[in-house]
């Protein structure tokens, strides 16, 4: 329960303000909360007097939280590659690690048929160690070759119990949004989805989680003071990986995986990769997006091409995607994909706030749009107030003509 | 085939803007609606249910007020309601949430098929579909875009992958976890507003759930918000001026730049 200290309450509204869930109300001068509170804690970071507090009971820490040492990262790796998250979870690892005076330990599954060249899983292996893994738990079996919820989750549940990290990160991608969250269940641990922060506090090692809430409008830090391990996905393109360094050492450490572990109630009949783009949307460093400004499927041919002038994705509004232009897998949004990228350039797309959470932690925003007035603009690096059709081919033209020169 | 939908009360987002001066969240009258993913949930349950025979539950945890997108769902198509609500559940994680909702499925005689939504658009986390499968001891599937077929007990679906999708079989009992392209919601029909105004909401407190007091609510949950925040400010604005030619020179020397 949110606690109110009627004599320290001003009634100034500070807190009305704050609160994203509409559950707190000043009546007669007095704060009153209702029944929609979330306990978020959004109203007592803003109150000035001192007035709110969120009683915890801070039930016994358990003694054995100090056998669990290490940071574990959960190395994606699928059709054959790494997922380039996983390199960037281990520049974050190390840190966190170092802080910690701890190891720092990647686990890999997968099948070595897959692999791209014949180096196979152990090439993946040391290029983990190459950025900054000590040791690689790797289990190299035919039946890791479709990404499985039970037989991923059931392995690295069995390992975490064995070797007793105190922390394990994985990339919030759809794998690891998929399967993490059972692990974390099977474990009895906290979970933090989608962190775009990670530290670790000084005075007790706690891992300090920080990820956007309510579509990238606040920002939460989150805590696991109980429990361990303590588990995050991290977005994508946030972390920074490690420069690659061939002369540090570490240890691959071969699972053999129980044939129970290996189990799996679903079973994938058949892989699809969508020839949509030839970069991926979630990790490519520029993206191009088209909205209804576009008009048409052709006017979507133009946004391709300046992604690939640019060698990046395109992605969408959902007004574009509902009119049929382009597929949902490219939309961003609310309830389309986030994004995260280098540069994110938005033709034609009014800035809607379902859009704008999927696109706002791009580091630089560039918007073309006719209408001075559209909200795209408020969250815009740079802009360009004009007509898509003119401005795009010009803008493809000058960008060929430089990399010409 | 008994098919339990999940669905959350959450605040809508189009409300919620940011203040473009400030870059901080400027809130009016923020309405409470059905979490956008649930909906499409609620829609490939009552169909699933139409085609192979079956009954469709509504659950809901959250404050009184929740009953509201409850109604709803029974005006589009749903049999049952049955809402969760205690105070002991306030300030519930995902690890709190999925203990609550499993023991209320189990209370109200277990299911073959449970839906949820990819997400609740207030956490974002998409946590709870998977955990709460664990927690019934049920196989899933997460971000289903579209169901195949549904026999012998076996359910043929395809789920979104990061660089496609990926065709599965699944086991029911089973969780799907959807996202918007697997259907196109129906509205509320005139019979079913008829029969949600009518309608009893079931509703369950901890103790009828014969929920676990260390794994509800605040105290129950192993993750703890310590701090909450305005995001950063973005940086400078530049908005080119001159001529088109110019604007777009301008704008090709920034991005060279960058890239
Ligand atoms: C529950 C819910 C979830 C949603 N989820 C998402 C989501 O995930 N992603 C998403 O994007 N939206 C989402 N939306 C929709 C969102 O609210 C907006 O409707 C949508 O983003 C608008 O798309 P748009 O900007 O392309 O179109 P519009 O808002 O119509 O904007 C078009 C813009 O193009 C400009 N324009 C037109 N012609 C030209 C031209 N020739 N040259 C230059 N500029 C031009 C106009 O000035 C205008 O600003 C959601 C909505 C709801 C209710
Ligand atoms: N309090 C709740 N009551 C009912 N269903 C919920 C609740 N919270 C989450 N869900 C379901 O779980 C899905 C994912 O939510 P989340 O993990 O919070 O993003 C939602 O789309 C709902 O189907």
């Amino acid at each position: 329960m949110l606690k109110i200290d009627a004599e320290a309450c001003i009634g100034c509204g500070l807190c009305e303000d704050a609160c994203t869930f509409a559950a707190i109300r000043v009546e007669d001068g007095l704060a009153v909360v209702g029944d929609n509170c979330t306990l978020c804690g959004a109203c007592v970071e803003v109150c000035e007097e001192g007035a709110l507090s969120i009683p915890r009971q801070e039930g016994e820490a358990p003694a054995d939280l100090s056998s669990w040492s290490g940071v574990w990262v959960y190395a994606e790796y699928r059709r054959g590659r790494l997922a380039p998250v996983a390199l960037e979870l281990l520049g974050a690892g190390r840190r966190l690690a170092d802080k910690r005076s701890v190891e720092v330990a990647a686990v890999l599954l997968g099948s070595g048929l897959q692999a791209a060249d014949e180096g196979g899983l152990e090439a993946a292996a040391r290029e983990l160690i190459a950025h900054g893994a000590d040791r690689v738990y790797l289990a190299d079996d035919s039946g890791l070759a479709d990404f499985s919820d039970d037989a991923y989750g059931n392995i690295l549940a069995e390992l975490v119990r064995q070797y007793r990290p105190e922390i394990v990160l994985a990339g919030a991608t759809a794998i690891g949004r998929s399967f993490i969250p059972r692990v974390a269940t099977m474990l009895a641990a906290g979970l933090t989805a989608d962190c775009t922060e990670l530290d670790v506090r000084a005075e007790d090692g706690a891992l300090l989680q920080t990820r956007p809430a309510f579509g990238g409008n606040i920002m939460a830090t989150i805590v696991c003071p109980r429990t361990r391990p303590q588990m995050a996905t991290v977005r994508p393109m946030v972390m920074k990986p490690l420069a690659r360094d061939e002369s540090r050492k570490g240890e691959i450490v071969r699972i053999e995986p129980a044939a129970a572990w290996l189990s799996s109630r679903t079973k994938v009949l058949e892989s699809v990769t969508a020839a949509l783009d030839q970069v991926n949307l979630a990790e490519a460093d520029i993206v191009v997006a088209g909205g209804r400004g576009l008009e048409n499927a052709e006017g979507f041919a133009m946004i391709r091409q300046l992604a690939d002038t640019l060698g990046g994705a395109m992605a969408a509004s959902r007004a574009a995607v509902d009119s049929g232009w382009i597929p949902y897998p490219h939309q961003v949004g609310q309830t389309g994909k986030t994004v995260a990228p280098k540069v994110y350039i938005a033709c034609g797309i009014s800035g809607a706030i379902q859009h704008l959470v999927g696109m706002q932690s791009a580091e630089t925003i560039i918007a073309i749009n006719r209408d001075p007035e559209a909200p795209i603009f408020n969250v815009a690096t740079y802009g360009i107030v004009g007509d898509v059709f003119e401005v795009v081919p010009k803008l493809i033209e000058q960008l060929q003509r430089r990399s010409d020169s | 085939m008994k098919i339990v939908i999940c669905i959350k009360q959450v605040p809508d987002a189009k409300d919620v803007r940011l203040d473009p001066q400030t870059n901080t969240l400027a809130r009016e009258g923020v309405q409470s609606i059905m979490n956008p993913y649930d909906r499409h949930a609620l829609e490939e349950g009552v169909r699933l249910a139409g085609e192979q025979g079956g009954t469709v539950t509504v659950l809901s945890m959250g404050p009184p007020q929740a009953q509201e997108v409850l109604r709803e769902a029974v005006a589009c198509g749903a049999d049952e309601a049955v809402l969760v609500s205690d105070r002991a559940f306030a300030g519930a994680d995902t690890w709190a949430t999925t203990h609550t909702l499993a023991q209320a499925i189990r209370t109200i005689g277990g299911a073959d098929l449970v839906l949820c939504g990819k997400q609740a658009i207030d956490g974002d986390t998409a946590q709870v579909g998977p955990g709460l499968a664990e927690r019934l001891g049920f196989p899933y599937a997460t971000c289903v875009k579209k169901v195949l077929s549904c026999t012998d007990g076996v359910m043929q679906v395809q789920r979104l992958m990061d660089d496609g999708y990926d065709t599965m079989a699944v086991q029911l009992p089973a969780l799907l976890t959807v996202v918007k392209e697997i259907n196109e919601p129906r509205l509320p029909s005139l019979k079913g507003k008829m029969k949600a105004k009518k309608l009893a909401i079931k509703t369950l407190s901890a103790a009828d759930i014969d929920a676990d007091p260390a794994q509800i609510g605040l105290p129950g949950s192993p993750t703890q918000v310590v701090r909450v925040f305005s995001p950063q400010a973005r940086g400078e604005r530049t908005i080119f001026q001159g001529s088109v030619d110019e604007q777009v020179a301008q704008l090709a020397r920034e991005l060279q730049q960058i890239i």
